[in-house]
């Protein structure tokens, strides 16, 4: 095995402990003793008051036209009175989504665990991944409807090609962060190479995993909306073009208020996920 | 000792060498080292850095092979890593995302065998870890770490105990508690122990033999005895017996930086040193 006859050196600095995954940097989670003081409270929701409440009254004020930006409390409204019509679409979106990036990320997963294992593939492959990586996705979505027509499946064939390689290429990342010492921990035990894997390869990968799912489903929720507003009678994007076509704009930013939160729920379950099964690594 | 015991020691260390290719060219780490280490005796190496030691001590666990020569436990030549060999490794090497019981239950877990419960209670009671268990290598102390470390090697009862400079990174109060540790785990419980390190303080308290390795490609200098009774107390230290021996070692060790240096420059080394 080449990995055992490699010069041991311990001192300079251990792979697995670079400290460079930012999952937990925000300090509106991570910052101060977990529970928030009430004067923290109390300063959130003023600077949230005023936010919201002066840009209501800047816009009524300056009389800014509803087609150009809707005061909050018409969005609101909007969104809660044409709820019962959105609802129907944002289940759409969601099983765009959800099955794209399980595609995706499932074969992400495997491709990166299978690449790291053998560096010679690993380099071969190197430049088609960058240009997976880096292709944004959404330009093949009219080829794609031309070959599968309007339903779901160019949208989540979208979002698998779209998420699956910024899960592999974070999880690729997080399998090479090879520590020789647990590594040759392990085989002092007589582990096998699965063995390896699965207890010391896997967990120590496991933070850049799930940066890699956030980043995943991020994209993958960016990419079924795009396809939406291509082609297709359905989904939040085609709510987007339909509203806006008809310039009825409150309901055009209820929609885009509802991405945004779709987007923070992304962001704050791989938070929990990472703070419940990666927090040794903070 | 007994003339069987002469004849099988229970390390023995033939003629091994060891050659790293790297990209800048063959570098040799080891050269024809030879030492033997009998039933229950403590044998510590020290060197100047990189002089091999630690290439040695993975070799003799079975993680390295050699490029010639051999490691024999019990007479048997060691091809790969064997369970009557437990390692300490440099730093605790805990993984992090274990909490201290999952942590010495690793072994166990690789090889699918359950551990000796009373044995593992009694290990962290005498390294004052109990009451530990649900706590993550985060939460503790290098030394903590470090004992932790200690338990889950000795958990599988081997026979012989490798350990690479160990108590490195920890401050020196923490270490001569360490050193003391080892010193009562051994009185509990006899295993041949080699041990890597920097300190020749160290090596003299827990060694019963004290072996000096030549800068690289290393091989065994000279070998020194210490002949002093167990347990060993840190006035033992204090005396002249040991301030003589510690010097020889030193001087030993310096000598063979010396004679590298004149041996790679003659006419700086002349210079420097008429």
């Amino acid at each position: 095995m080449s990995q055992g006859d490699a010069i041991p050196e311990f001192g300079k600095g251990k792979a697995g402990e670079g400290g460079e995954v930012s999952l937990t940097n925000l300090s509106a989670f991570s910052g101060g003793p977990g529970i928030k003081s009430g004067a923290e409270i109390l300063a959130i929701v003023a600077v949230a008051a005023v936010i919201i409440g002066g840009g209501e009254f800047l816009l009524r004020w300056f009389q800014v036209p509803e087609y150009i930006l809707p005061p909050p409390s018409k969005i609101a409204w909007a969104l809660f009175d044409e709820f019962p019509f959105i609802a129907p679409h944002l289940g759409y979106t969601l099983v765009e989504l959800l099955s794209g990036f399980a595609i995706g990320s499932v074969v992400g997963l495997l491709m990166a665990a299978v690449i790291t294992q053998f560096p010679f593939a690993e380099k071969i492959v190197a430049p088609y991944i960058l240009l997976l990586v880096t292709t944004p996705m959404l330009a093949l979505v009219p080829l794609l409807i031309l070959r599968f027509g309007f339903g779901y499946t160019p949208r989540i064939i979208a979002v698998a090609l779209a998420a699956g390689p910024m899960v592999m290429i974070n999880a690729a990342t997080g399998f090479r962060r090879v520590d020789s010492a647990k590594i040759a921990l392990a085989r002092s035990y007589g582990a096998s190479t699965l063995q390896i894997f699965w207890k010391i390869r896997a967990p120590m990968a496991l933070p850049m995993i799930l940066v890699g799912l956030m980043i995943g489903a991020i994209f993958g929720l960016l990419t079924a909306v795009g396809a939406e507003m291509v082609g297709g009678g359905f989904g939040l994007g085609n709510r987007l073009t339909s509203y806006s076509s008809m310039i009825q704009m409150p309901q055009f930013f209820a929609v885009v208020l509802l991405l945004s939160v779709l987007g923070i729920l992304i962001y704050v379950i791989f938070f929990l996920i990472g703070k419940k099964w990666a927090s040794w690594e903070a | 000792m007994k003339a069987t015991e002469r004849e099988i020691p229970k390390l023995a260390v033939q003629e091994a060498s060891k050659v790293y290719h790297t990209a800048s060219g063959d570098l040799p780490a080891l050269d024809r080292c030879s030492f033997d280490v009998a039933a229950n005796e403590v044998v510590s190496i020290v060197g100047p850095s990189g002089c091999g030691k630690t290439t040695l001590l993975w070799s003799m666990s079975g993680l390295h092979g050699l490029s010639a020569g051999s490691v024999a436990l019990d007479g048997k030549p060691i091809t790969g890593p064997h369970p009557d060999i437990g390692i300490v490794f440099q730093e605790a090497n805990l993984l992090p995302w274990r909490n201290l019981d999952a942590n010495i239950n690793f072994p166990f877990e690789i090889k699918g065998t359950r551990p000796d419960r009373s044995w593992v209670d009694h290990l962290l009671g005498r390294v004052g870890l109990d009451g530990f268990g649900k706590k993550y290598p985060r939460e503790l102390s290098g030394g903590m770490q470090q004992r932790a470390a200690i338990v889950r090697a000795l958990a599988l009862k081997p026979s012989v105990l490798l350990m690479d400079e160990p108590f490195g990174a920890l401050d020196s109060f923490t270490r001569d508690e360490m050193n003391r540790l080892v010193e009562e785990i051994w009185l509990d419980r006899p295993t041949t122990i080699v041990f890597i390190t920097h300190s020749i303080e160290e090596a003299i308290f827990l060694s019963d033999r004290v072996l000096v390795l030549s800068p690289r490609p290393g091989r065994v200098a000279k070998e020194y005895r210490v002949p002093f009774p167990r347990p060993r107390s840190f006035e033992i230290m204090a005396t002249k017996e040991v301030f003589d021996l510690t010097n020889a070692i030193k001087l030993e060790i310096v000598g063979g930086r010396v004679a590298k240096a004149r041996a790679a420059a003659p006419a700086a080394a002349e210079g420097a040193l008429p």
